[in-house]
């Protein structure tokens, strides 16, 4: 592919009277490992809805892999926050990973071995092909988190898109999660929406940071000056809960 | 109990409730999974708008339950996945607009009153091998569309967003999935009534999830258990008429021990867990 993995041209969106996104221009090209920051409230998920083609936005355009949202389904690999789940669901791992298999031109039959070979691969990735028998009622958190990531490499992504993938798993288990992404980023383009910021310093390529509107730093080595550089406003601002003041600082000059 | 067993009567009776238990177990455990049981109670009472329907305009009461309970089904499926915040309103609104145009609808049918108790609290008794057909119908279409479109329905119970991120036409799969729900709930509303419907499609599910890992199996326990509460049901009534002249219905006696195989099952589950 040629063109940006996913690009976001002025892109507005509130509910009703609240505005959520204003003007976000974001252009992420193949293979960047993408880190998206931002407080609660700030239009993470909102943000991802609209890569998902799930909500629409009010103006502005949003391409992904060249095309419409709708269009590019079945090709962004999506990880939704662990913590909505319902694990008294009666599901086994296997045919939780099974469901990125599952096509609109694959209903009425079963799934072919083809499939359940992808999903038994995707699994083997995130190294669980050993509880594919278990109920996800009896899985660890970052058990559970890398079967939901298996889940999304079963349908054989272009673009992996998480949406706080370590919120509340302890240091252990998310610092896990991390070296499967750097592992995963090296064959797709990957963005993680999340607030975890220490984890990430680590391994992304690109840091974003959105409060509303959108502020990007243009891809680069990872040295400790440039982590310094790009972290220094946005992400202590954005730890210690005071995000008005990201507007100011970055004088606009981030779009 | 052996001698009731034999009569063609009493064949009848069980042919009839055990066929309905297939469709409530099977439909019973994706209501209970994707957690929907309100949604159900909504599409079940709306349907006794359609049995009143059927009495003033002269054409069969149980097809206008059917009518009604899809169309209750498609109201609130489509809003379902529009206003989540206002669903709970809606929810009760269908259900109550269901149920006061039944009533209604019969108070306006010329010449005397029919009887309401019928699909108000069941009557199995009365089943006639017509509407023993139907239910073999109303199973056929829900075995039919679980077994073709298994691993959708499982889809977007566990996780419908995800289900729209892969591609899948979700809104039709769950409009699908009320429909059938709706024609369960017809089904038994015939078994335990309107009141008492969405008490046995939830009730086995819920006691055969406590011992089950995956859907498929679920499936079969609640067809199992449903099955189980509708022969108790029915012996327990004829014991209670035979031995002590006491005329208790099958309908709620059906229910109640559902409710009492849940509450079993419940302690033990509890009991286990300790243990572990």
């Amino acid at each position: 592919m040629t063109g940006p993995a996913l690009e976001l041209s002025d892109v507005w969106f509130s509910f009703g009277e609240l505005p959520v996104l204003e003007g976000v221009d974001l252009r992420v090209e193949p293979r960047d490992y993408l880190a998206l920051l931002g407080p609660n409230g700030s239009g993470k998920t909102t943000l991802v809805k609209l890569v998902l083609g799930l909500l629409h936005p009010s103006r502005g355009s949003v391409r992904v892999l060249g095309a419409e949202p709708e269009a590019a389904r079945g090709r962004v690999g999506y990880v939704p926050q662990r913590v909505r789940f319902d694990l008294d669901f009666p599901i086994r791992v296997r045919d939780v990973v099974r469901m990125g298999r599952l096509r609109r031109g694959r209903m009425l039959r079963p799934l072919a071995a083809a499939d359940r070979e992808a999903a038994g691969r995707a699994l083997a990735t995130v190294e669980m092909e050993g509880l594919a028998e278990r109920p996800i009622g009896a899985l660890s958190g970052g058990q559970l988190q890398r079967v939901l990531i298996a889940r999304a490499l079963a349908m054989g992504p272009e673009l992996l898109l998480l949406d706080e993938p370590t919120a509340s798993l302890d240091e252990r288990m998310g610092h896990g999660v991390w070296e499967l992404l750097a592992e995963l980023s090296k064959g797709m383009t990957v963005i993680v929406v999340s607030h975890d910021i220490g984890a990430i310093s680590r391994h992304v390529r690109t840091v974003a940071c959105l409060n509303r509107r959108l502020y990007t730093h243009p891809s680069r080595e990872l040295t400790p000056e440039i982590l310094e550089a790009t972290y220094g406003c946005p992400i202590d601002l954005i730890a210690h809960g005071h995000p008005h003041r990201v507007l100011r600082d970055h004088g606009g000059g981030g779009r | 109990m052996i001698e009731a067993l034999s009569t063609p009567f009493f064949q009848r009776v069980l042919v009839a409730g055990l066929l309905a238990s297939v469709a409530c177990g099977v439909i019973g455990s994706l209501v209970v999974a994707k957690r929907i049981s309100s949604l159900s109670g909504g599409i079940s009472h709306a349907a006794f708008g359609g049995v009143g329907l059927g009495y003033l305009l002269g054409f069969d009461p149980t097809l206008g339950a059917a009518l009604f309970g899809i169309l209750a089904g498609v109201v609130i499926g489509l809003a379902y996945r529009r206003v989540r915040s206002g669903l709970d309103t809606l929810i009760s609104v269908v259900w109550a607009v269901g149920m006061a145009l039944g009533i209604l609808f019969v108070a306006l049918t010329p010449g005397y009153a029919p009887d309401l108790t019928s699909y108000l609290f069941g009557s199995l008794l009365l089943v006639p091998w017509k509407y023993v057909a139907w239910i073999a119908a109303v199973d056929v279409l829900v075995l039919a569309g679980v077994t073709l479109l298994f691993k959708e329905l499982q889809a977007i119970a566990f996780d419908e967003e995800f289900a729209e991120v892969v591609g899948l036409p979700v809104e039709a799969l769950f409009l699908g999935l009320l429909a059938l729900t709706s024609l369960a709930v017809v089904v038994l509303m015939r078994v335990v009534g309107v009141i008492l419907a969405i008490a046995l499609l939830t009730l086995p599910a819920a006691t055969s999830r406590q011992w089950t890992r995956s859907l498929p199996p679920m499936m079969l326990g609640a067809t199992a258990l449903s099955a189980a509460c509708t022969l108790g049901g029915l012996l327990l009534s004829f014991e209670l008429s035979g031995r002590a002249s006491i005329s208790a219905p099958p309908g709620p006696l059906v229910v109640l021990l559902a409710a009492a195989l849940f509450a079993l099952s419940s302690a033990l589950r509890r009991l286990r867990g300790r243990g572990a």
